[in-house]
C-alpha cells in the first residue's frame, strides 16, 4: 500500500516538475524544477531497488549538472523575455507533435509483444544475497571494466573539450616561465664592480 | 501492485515532455538543453525499470553509462553556449547561421 502511494507521489511530482521545467518563465526556476524532477526520479529508482543509480542520479545530476546549469544561467546576462517571444505561436504545433509522439509510443508498446521471456538467458542475473551497490560493483569492476573505463574517457574528453572551448588567451599578461627561472644563474644576474671613490656608477 | 507498465507510462510521459520542451522553447537553448536532460532521465528510468523487473543488472550498468554521457553532453553544450554568447551577445539560436549551412 505504502509502495503504491510512494510510486504515485514520486511519479506525479516528477511529471509536474518536468512540465514546469519547460513552461517556467525564468530559466533559474526551470533549473530548480529540473532538480526536483531528478530527486523524484531517484525516489522512483529506489522503489524498484536500484539504490546505486538513484544515489548516482542525486550526486551527478543534482550535484554537478544542475549546478552547472545554474551557474551558466546566472552568469550570462540574457534578456529572457525576448527569448520567449515565439512561445505562444510554437505551443499548438508542439502540443500536436507531443500528442502524436505519445500516441505512437503507447500504441507501439501496446501492440508489441516480446514473446516468452527467457529468464535463464539474462546477461547478469541480480544476485539475491548481495545488496544492489555491491552487486553492481562486482559487475562493473570485473566484466564491464572496459565500459567503466570508456565512461572515464568520455568524461575526460568532455572536460578537456569544455576547457579548450571556453579558454581565452589574454594578451598582455606576463606568465611565469619556470624553465627560464631555473636556468638563471647568479653569475648572469649579478656583477661585482670595484667602484672607485668619487665617480658615478655606470649602470 | 505497481508493475513494469506503470514505469513505462511514466517514462513515456517524461520523454514526451522533453520533446515538447524542445519544440516550444525553440529560441532558448538553455531550456532546450534541460529538455534533453529530461529525455535522458526518462531513458534512464526505462532502463532501470526493465533491469529491476527482469532481475538483470546490465540495465543499471548501462544506465550509468547514459548518465556519464549526459553529464559530458551538458558540459560541452554549456561551453558552446558560453562561447556563442561571448561572440554574439545573445543566445537566440533560431537565427544561428554563422556557418551558412
Amino acid at each position: 500500500m505504502i509502495h503504491i502511494f510512494a510510486f504515485y507521489l514520486f511519479a506525479c511530482i516528477m511529471i509536474a516538475s518536468g512540465a514546469l521545467t519547460i513552461f517556467a518563465r525564468n530559466p533559474v526556476h526551470s533549473v530548480l524544477w529540473l532538480i526536483l524532477a531528478f530527486f523524484n526520479a531517484a525516489g522512483l529508482m529506489i522503489l524498484v531497488g536500484a539504490e546505486f543509480i538513484a544515489m548516482l542520479l542525486v550526486i551527478v545530476y543534482v550535484g554537478a549538472v544542475a549546478v552547472l546549469f545554474l551557474f551558466v544561467v546566472m552568469m550570462l546576462n540574457i534578456d529572457y523575455a525576448e527569448l520567449r517571444a515565439g512561445f505562444v505561436s510554437y505551443l499548438p504545433f508542439g502540443i500536436l507533435v507531443a500528442i502524436i509522439l505519445a500516441a505512437e509510443i503507447l500504441l507501439g508498446v501496446g501492440i508489441w509483444s516480446a514473446g516468452p521471456i527467457e529468464l535463464a538467458q539474462r546477461a547478469a542475473p541480480a544476485p539475491v544475497d548481495m545488496p544492489n551497490v555491491q552487486a553492481i560493483g562486482a559487475l562493473l569492476y570485473t566484466r564491464y571494466i572496459f565500459l567503466f573505463e570508456a565512461a572515464g574517457i568520455v568524461l575526460l574528453v568532455a572536460m578537456i573539450g569544455a576547457i579548450v572551448l571556453t579558454h581565452r588567451a589574454r594578451g598582455g599578461v606576463r606568465g611565469q616561465n619556470i624553465a627560464r627561472q631555473n636556468q638563471r644563474r647568479p653569475q648572469d644576474a649579478i656583477v661585482n664592480v670595484a667602484q672607485p671613490v668619487g665617480k658615478g656608477v655606470e649602470l | 501492485m505497481i508493475g513494469l507498465q506503470h514505469y513505462l507510462v511514466v517514462s513515456t510521459i517524461l520523454f514526451v515532455m522533453g520533446v515538447l520542451g524542445i519544440f516550444i522553447n525553440r529560441k532558448n537553448i538553455i531550456v532546450i538543453l534541460m529538455a534533453i536532460e529530461l529525455i535522458l532521465l526518462s531513458v534512464n528510468i526505462n532502463l532501470v525499470a526493465f533491469s529491476a523487473f527482469l532481475g538483470d543488472l546490465v540495465g543499471q550498468v548501462f544506465s550509468m553509462f547514459v548518465l556519464t554521457v549526459a553529464a559530458g553532453e551538458a558540459a560541452i553544450g554549456l561551453a558552446i553556449l558560453v562561447i556563442y554568447f561571448r561572440s554574439r551577445g545573445t543566445i537566440a539560436v533560431d537565427d544561428a547561421n554563422r556557418m551558412k549551412g
